[in-house]
């Protein structure tokens, strides 16, 4: 991969490299008669938190809802292209893929907290459930794991059997969190995920993403500049459905190499 | 990089615009501390050195309040891209304006004792050439920061090459009059000093038309030669 080289294309090398989960190929994304994305050649490193940035309506997160196929519930949508999801080269979009097969290794955290109404340990239980999962040890243990890693376990360990719309919205957010990574996902997406939180949730919800990045490929779509420039190791500034530019984050940060990404950091926008 | 004045907030506008436009004015009181403290050298005016030792505070004042306005611009906007390189260049220059006064504070100082004794027959002519060439440049490299003019700045830059070689010149003479005539020993040291001061200049001259470089092309070219700089940053063979 090429991610090193803030003026390469965001046309990625070449797939075989070790560090690539996704490989996205020509990208294009229709809403009926509107044309959403527009050959995207975006790829996605593997362990690394890649953040897409740009204006209200550039289709970040369109690309970012391809992934796990959230478009498929909507009628009149159409996909052309590829993702190659790594390492066995799965084309995520591709028509005879079961978009429940690709929600098994790609997970979503939404903008508000939606935990289901149920307790803790039910809502991050859920997704083991509808795998399959019956045996109750292998259920606590996942259960207890996944609120670790959202940093979650010792705020709940005495109440798991609370409400879950008990918790603050911050941790309403990490339950969501620990309900994605409930079941291994190789790919896990942030739509917005702290849009709705006070500074000090943000800020938790940032070290999690951090720390998350060693076992989980991580993409996150948001407005807060800062944030993208804090959390992530690459950043993709997206404009009309295109990719403008794509780079390590301390260079788009720093010295973008397009007028219009540098317009958009700094606020010269509109 | 961008013209400041193109943002969407009209306020980071201003607050940019003031940064940009209170380094010129510490440039301008600076330079014209290197002008006073020579003529206090050259002339023996004593007086003139005081105030110029005075107005080393007026110096020092406007470092402290830009960097306080430069801290509050990283901590309420935020600043990336060219206005943080603006905002990161601007600290850096003027501490390097900072020391150009602390040089001329000295040679005023330097002017001052001097004042009461006998004059050189050349009149300090070799300072004042040194002194003549530092001085431009600090207002070469100061234009070339008021226009974000890279070529400009890279040809201040080179010329701190010729201050270092007129400094070596001066050193040589004055070890040559020393030898001749160890009488004059104490006077030639302070002339050395003075030498010393202004080839310092020279040096945070081209310091700052480093900054510059940066500001515009985002690369940090110290230590960096000024022939690697012309063919790695600006493309040129």
């Amino acid at each position: 991969m090429n991610l090193d080289n803030p003026t390469a294309p965001h046309t990625a090398p070449d797939a075989a490299q070790p560090g690539l989960k996704a490989r996205v190929r020509d990208l294009n994304f229709h809403y009926g008669s509107t044309h959403a994305l527009k050959n995207v050649n975006l790829d996605i490193a593997e362990k690394r938190v890649t953040a897409l940035i740009g204006p209200s309506g550039c289709g970040k997160t369109t690309y970012l809802r391809c992934f796990n196929r959230m478009h498929d519930l909507y009628a009149g949508n159409r996909y052309q292209g590829e993702i190659l999801l790594y390492p066995d080269a799965m084309n995520i979009i591709g028509p005879k893929v079961d978009p429940i097969e690709v929600r098994m290794r790609i997970s979503m955290v939404f903008q508000k907290p939606n935990p289901f109404p149920k307790s803790i340990y039910e809502n991050v239980a859920y997704g083991l459930r509808v795998r399959g999962v019956t045996r109750r040890s292998l259920i606590d243990e996942k259960v207890e794991q996944a609120l670790q890693w959202a940093a979650l376990w010792d705020e709940v360990k005495d109440r798991l059997h609370d409400l879950a719309f008990n918790l603050s919205g911050g941790q309403q957010q990490r339950l969501c969190i620990a309900r994605a990574l409930a079941t291994d996902p190789e790919i896990l997406l942030f739509d917005e995920p702290t849009s709705a939180l006070d500074p000090i949730a943000t800020a938790r919800i940032e070290e999690l993403v951090h720390g998350l990045k060693e076992r989980v490929t991580i993409i996150i779509v948001t407005h807060n500049m800062q944030q993208a420039a804090r959390v992530s190791d690459y950043t993709a500034f997206m404009y009309l459905g295109e990719v403008v530019e794509f780079g390590n984050t301390n260079t788009i940060f720093t010295n973008p190499s397009k007028k219009q990404t540098e317009d958009y950091i700094t606020g010269r926008y509109g | 990089m961008e013209p400041i004045h193109t943002h969407i907030s009209r306020q980071y506008n201003t607050e940019l615009e003031e940064i940009r436009s209170r380094v010129l004015q510490m440039g301008g009181l600076v330079e014209q501390q290197i002008e006073q403290a020579l003529n206090a050298l050259v002339k023996g005016d004593a007086a003139l050195g005081d105030t110029v030792i005075g107005d080393d505070t007026k110096v020092n004042q406007l470092e402290v309040t830009i960097d306080e306005e430069c801290n509050q611009i990283i901590a309420r906007r935020q600043p990336a891209a060219g206005d943080l390189r603006l905002v990161v260049a601007v600290i850096k220059t003027i501490t390097d304006l900072e020391r150009v006064g602390d040089e001329a504070e000295k040679i005023a100082r330097m002017a001052v004792r001097l004042a009461g004794e006998e004059r050189p027959k050349n009149n300090y002519a070799e300072i004042q050439v040194l002194g003549l060439h530092v001085r431009q440049m600090v207002h070469d490299a100061l234009d070339a920061f008021a226009r974000v003019d890279i070529e400009a700045a890279l040809r201040v830059a080179r010329e701190d090459q010729k201050v270092d070689q007129q400094y070596e010149a001066v050193m040589r003479q004055m070890i040559t009059f020393m030898m001749e005539d160890p009488r004059t020993i104490s006077r030639m040291l302070n002339v050395i000093w003075a030498a010393r001061a202004l080839e310092r200049i020279g040096d945070h001259a081209r310091n700052i038309c480093e900054y510059i470089i940066y500001l515009v092309k985002g690369k940090d070219v110290r230590h960096t030669s000024l022939d690697q700089v012309e063919r790695e940053i600006l493309g040129r063979k």
